[in-house]
């Protein structure tokens, strides 16, 4: 058996496609088996609702009067600082961008109240924002401060770019030293006090195309809230990792880059959040469509958390020395269950990514596309996979000698 | 009178091994039922009770704990939480000493039960979207 995403989109203008979470597909597998339920379903929805660094956004400002050249000046919204390295009134923001006179962790740890991604959450809700630019002014551009209110709508361009999303896979965090840790991965309490992960496992968008048979370049997404694509793989993105017989990594993998229009998205599915003692940053809402256009390709859709494994990585010395050990391996069904043993300890988990707001992501998502609002997309070139031969490079220090 | 009150009580390390729990219940006729305890020697200790007895055993009785050096918050406030932020993350479950907000395994939503909390404050920071807000 197989379907071509024409012959899927064919159904989804009709009303006809059938369509499942990457979650429901599990049990309908198990109880058609693989070969009916590849005949019934036409698309599985994913969805994931975590915090992601290397968001952001570009704005077109449009030009005052008189105009003013942004580019190469210094701007901020509400405080925020911009880069304004680019044309005159283009600018980019990104979630992790603080206040200049932010505390940062000067009283560790810092609470990192409001940044980047506060802003853009604030932009998308529609609230009017505080522009404030300081130029060197030219023959065409020629004023040097500009204060003004600003709101997304008056913007000629806002737009979501993300350069690293959607990680498939990531580290389990705990601490094994004897004070409290703050982290990306959030408070680590002292000697195994908690192990934080951060994924929607069996929901998220590349456990469900671990070989990025489907998701490519082009790809048409759920984005925020709204619709958007996939841009590029992101950064880091490293597919030559050990995979599972399933084919999935058993450490941080494939990762995608992101694109979408800002002003159709909603403030619920872009969250600016704040890590205590590490930063701010964006808690972004992504689901991804798989068109199941062959029995493999439904295979790998039904992967269950109990099969998904990720490493047990300390914080306190292993990750911020960059060394390769890791205190085992353990599934995100156990994880899930609320407690795991770590050398001989029974160690309380946390999330960071939500699993209720990524099954909302899913169905949203499966209800687009049963309204036949949400046709799939033939991705325009692939993903680099396993056979590019990717390595993952550290940065090799070099003295500089004066 | 008598009063019944939740108390959040925070050892620092020299204090973690003497007896002061002890000198608590005996020598001021306090009654007191431990809700959460975390203690390792060296580190900070902490300890959340419900203290209860006559007013003036009540008043001395945290002057005792004042004077020896253990910080007490105090709960002339309420910790809620901002529904329209919560993400139902999970972050705070490791965080809560109480139990107060713990995850539902069925839905996968954490749930806040205000009745257990102590007004602690120690998800308010540690919650990434910044939903649990307190109330004076
Ligand atoms: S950490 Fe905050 S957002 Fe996450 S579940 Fe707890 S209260 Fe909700
Ligand atoms: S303030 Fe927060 S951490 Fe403290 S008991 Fe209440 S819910 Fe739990």
């Amino acid at each position: 058996m197989t379907k071509t995403i024409a012959e899927i989109n064919e159904k989804i203008r009709k009303g006809q496609a059938v369509v499942v979470t990457a979650e429901e597909v599990i049990d309908l597998v198990k109880k058609k088996g693989v070969e009916k339920a590849a005949q019934e379903v036409d698309v599985v929805t994913t969805g994931t609702f975590g915090p992601m660094c290397s968001s952001g956004a570009y704005f077109n400002l449009g030009h005052s009067k008189p105009k003013i050249k942004v580019g190469g000046g210094r701007a901020y919204l509400n405080d925020v600082p911009v880069y304004t390295g680019l044309a005159a009134v283009d600018i980019f923001l990104g979630a992790t961008a603080l206040p200049d006179d932010d505390p940062r962790n000067r009283v560790h740890p810092g609470p990192f109240n409001y940044g980047g991604g506060h802003v853009i959450e604030e932009l998308v809700a529609g609230k009017d924002v505080r522009l404030a630019v300081t130029a060197y002014g030219t023959d065409c551009y020629p004023r040097k401060r500009l204060e003004t209110w600003i709101n997304i709508k008056d913007m000629n361009e806002a737009v979501l770019f993300d350069i690293r999303n959607a990680y498939q896979n990531y580290n389990v965090a705990v601490n094994l030293s004897d004070r409290t840790l703050y982290t990306y991965m959030g408070v680590l309490k002292s000697n195994l006090g908690n192990a934080n992960y951060s994924t929607a496992g069996q929901l998220s968008p590349l456990f469900n195309d671990p070989y990025y048979k489907t998701i490519g370049i082009g790809t048409r997404i759920f984005l925020g809230g709204g619709i958007g694509y996939v841009a590029w793989h992101g950064t880091q993105h490293n597919p030559s990792v050990p995979r599972s017989d399933n084919g999935v990594p058993r450490t941080g993998a494939g990762t995608l880059a992101v694109i979408g229009d800002l002003k159709q998205m909603k403030p619920q599915w872009l969250v600016g959040t704040s890590m205590l003692g590490y930063g701010c940053t964006l808690t972004v809402g992504i689901g991804v469509p798989i068109p199941i256009l062959s029995e493999e390709i439904l295979r790998y859709t039904t992967v269950k958390d109990e099969d998904i494994f990720a490493p047990i990585v300390d914080y306190s010395e292993a990750y911020p020395q960059r060394s390769p050990d890791i205190l085992g391996e353990v599934s995100y069904g156990e994880l899930k269950s609320g407690r795991i043993p770590i050398q001989g300890k029974e160690v309380p988990t946390a999330s960071l990514s939500s699993y209720p707001k990524a099954v909302e992501i899913a169905n949203t998502l499966k209800e687009w596309i049963q309204k036949g609002e949400f046709l799939l997309t033939d991705p325009v070139a692939p993903l680099p996979g396993v056979e590019a031969g990717i390595t993952f490079k550290p940065l090799q220090e070099r003295p500089i000698e004066e | 009178m008598t009063v019944a009150k939740r108390v959040v009580l925070h050892f620092p390390p020299r204090l973690v091994e003497k007896p002061i729990i002890y000198h608590l219940v005996k020598d001021h006729n306090l009654v007191l039922n431990i809700l959460k305890a975390s203690v390792t020697p060296k580190e900070e200790g902490l300890l959340v009770l419900e203290l209860s007895g006559a007013r003036k055993d009540y008043d001395k009785g945290i002057r005792y704990l004042t004077e020896a050096g253990v910080r007490i918050q105090s709960l002339g406030q309420d910790v809620i939480r901002n529904e329209a932020r919560c993400t139902h993350c999970g972050a705070c479950v490791a965080i809560c000493p109480t139990g107060a907000l713990a995850l539902d395994p069925t839905t996968r939503r954490v749930n806040f039960y205000p009745d257990k909390c102590t007004a602690c404050e120690l998800c308010v920071l540690a919650c990434p979207p910044r939903a649990m807000e307190v109330h004076f």
